[in-house]
């Protein structure tokens, strides 16, 4: 047992494996709906632009996750209105936007001398490296995640489903689809320091797509989402520890490992169709 | 009042005039036809009166308020194509339960009555035997019924079909009938686009014959006899919309 539970006898790991949890669930949460409304570039996005704002907060000594939080809402917005207003497809509006968003950052670190060795982290993540006070952030961020989609369960799915149905019998799917961009924008900047603004985004992709390979309900999808998610960055997580590897990088192979195990236990199920 | 009030009503998308001034107005417990050609504005006149596009001029009241601002629930409202994810992981019962979520709102629980909404509406489009098979598992006229129960469930007080009729069965198109003509019975104002100028005395209490503006309005066998549809006829059947 001693050889098992090495890794939790110092405190940095003890908080690397909560917050390895509550990223591994709220993300695989998240991603049943990123996945079922096609939103994968989305996730990509927010967490690219959430650099410009990492940037700013980083060289004026002001707060991570305000600068990070300001960035990624406001581009989620962005993203949201000028999708719905500008006549410009959803995947082109958010890849103009996210770049310049992400050259913002890259253009502000570049400039400061002591910025090097920190982008590293900030790109990859540094789950070793969580304060207490990341802790208690991701978490209490992480509780609110949890009951905005409470809160949101059923003119999700509807609006997830049949947005066009649902807005006509009175559900409001614009104010909808405004809240789950700013609830996914607050799950990845939860998740930003564990995994980094490279990786997030598989979070949020791959264990929700391996779900759907095995189930056809919502609820089972989701569930198994997150167990998948969960499964992944803390034994991915544990895996680095071992193998002294990067742990971002080490929890998405896992994940995608995983993605792949489901793949092929889809393909067994179904008969094989003529070509 | 009128159940749905439409006056004066323009539609314009990207620069074009789908609709031209419409004067519609329906009573409770009215089936009321919508016939013309393709492109003719049908589709618009119901995506207007259910809220989901603007009009650029004239105004739709729907139990006397705009579409947008009612209860939710009040419209119920069936697409001509379902333009939906077929993977995506939800049964018949789960499409048909979404019916009652806008009255529900967020927070209430299923009631018993909910419950029993839902299991009426499944019963009266004779879906109890799939109703827990996937929606990619269906034909194309079991899931235009799943479609219906959803709307039926919702306990709208206003229906809006849009060629519910168009790809399916014959005996789905019969059990339509038989449901539609029992809603109306009710006192459930319907408002339905299509095609099938043949039937349309047996669906119908009035018949309007749309293209951008209304050519022709009374009861189905009027408007029939007017020939203010011929032409629309003879389109309809060459290119082969008929069933």
């Amino acid at each position: 047992m001693d050889g098992i539970l090495a890794p939790f006898q110092y405190d940095f790991m003890q908080r690397a494996f909560v917050v390895a949890l509550f990223v591994g669930a709220l993300c695989s949460m998240m991603g049943t709906y990123v996945v079922l409304r096609k939103l994968s570039f989305i996730g990509d996005g927010l967490a690219h632009a959430s650099f410009a704002g990492i940037a700013i907060a980083y060289l004026r000594g002001a707060n991570f996750y305000a600068g990070a939080a300001v960035a990624t809402i406001v581009t989620a917005l962005g993203i949201g209105f000028v999708h719905r207003r500008g006549r410009v497809s959803l995947d082109t509006s958010i890849g103009v936007l996210f770049t310049g968003a992400f050259a913002l950052g890259v253009f502000l670190m570049s400039r400061s001398p002591r910025a090097t060795v920190d982008l590293q982290s900030f790109l990859f993540g540094s789950i070793l490296g969580v304060s207490q006070y990341d802790v208690a952030m991701v978490v209490g961020l992480g509780l609110a995640v949890a009951l905005a989609v409470g809160a949101l369960w059923r003119p999700l799915l509807y609006t997830s489903f049949d947005p066009v149905v649902a807005q006509a019998a009175g559900i409001r799917a614009g104010f909808v689809d405004y809240a789950l961009l700013v609830v996914i924008a607050v799950t990845i900047i939860v998740s930003l320091q564990a995994v980094g603004i490279v990786l997030v985004a598989a979070l949020l992709v791959t264990p929700a797509a391996a779900a759907a390979q095995l189930t056809k309900r919502f609820v089972p999808m989701m569930l198994l989402s997150c167990a998948f998610g969960v499964f992944s960055t803390v034994g991915g997580l544990y895996a680095s520890y071992e193998l002294h590897a990067s742990s971002g990088a080490t929890i998405v192979l896992l994940a995608t490992f995983l993605f792949f195990c489901a793949l092929g236990v889809s393909a067994m199920r179904r008969p094989l169709r003529a070509p | 009042m009128n159940a749905v009030e439409v006056h004066g009503l323009h539609v314009r998308y990207d620069g074009v005039e789908a609709l031209q001034g419409l004067d519609v107005s329906v009573p409770r417990g009215t089936a009321l036809g919508i016939v013309g050609p393709n492109g003719s504005g049908k589709s618009t006149l119901l995506k207007a009166v259910a809220g989901l596009v603007p009009p650029s001029e004239g105004y739709v009241r729907v139990q006397g308020r705009p579409p947008r601002e009612l209860p939710p629930g009040t419209i119920g409202y069936v697409p001509q194509v379902e333009d939906v994810d077929w993977r995506f992981p939800v049964s018949v019962r789960d499409v048909v339960a979404m019916g009652r979520y806008p009255r529900l709102g967020p927070f209430r629980p299923f009631s018993a009555h909910d419950r029993s909404a839902v299991a009426r509406a499944i019963e009266a489009l004779d879906l109890g035997k799939i109703a827990d098979r996937h929606i990619s598992e269906l034909s194309g006229g079991q899931q235009q019924r799943a479609f219906v129960a959803r709307a039926i469930a919702q306990e709208p007080l206003v229906l809006l079909l849009d060629e519910p009729t168009t790809g399916v069965d014959a005996a789905t198109e019969e059990s339509l009938l038989v449901l539609v003509r029992g809603l109306v019975a009710d006192g459930l104002p319907v408002l339905m686009t299509t095609h099938d100028l043949d039937r349309a005395p047996e669906w119908f209490d009035r018949l309007i014959v749309v293209d951008r503006k209304i050519l022709a309005d009374g009861t189905p066998d009027a408007v029939l006899e007017s020939g203010a549809y011929a032409g629309i006829r003879e389109h309809t059947h060459t290119h082969g919309h008929h069933r």
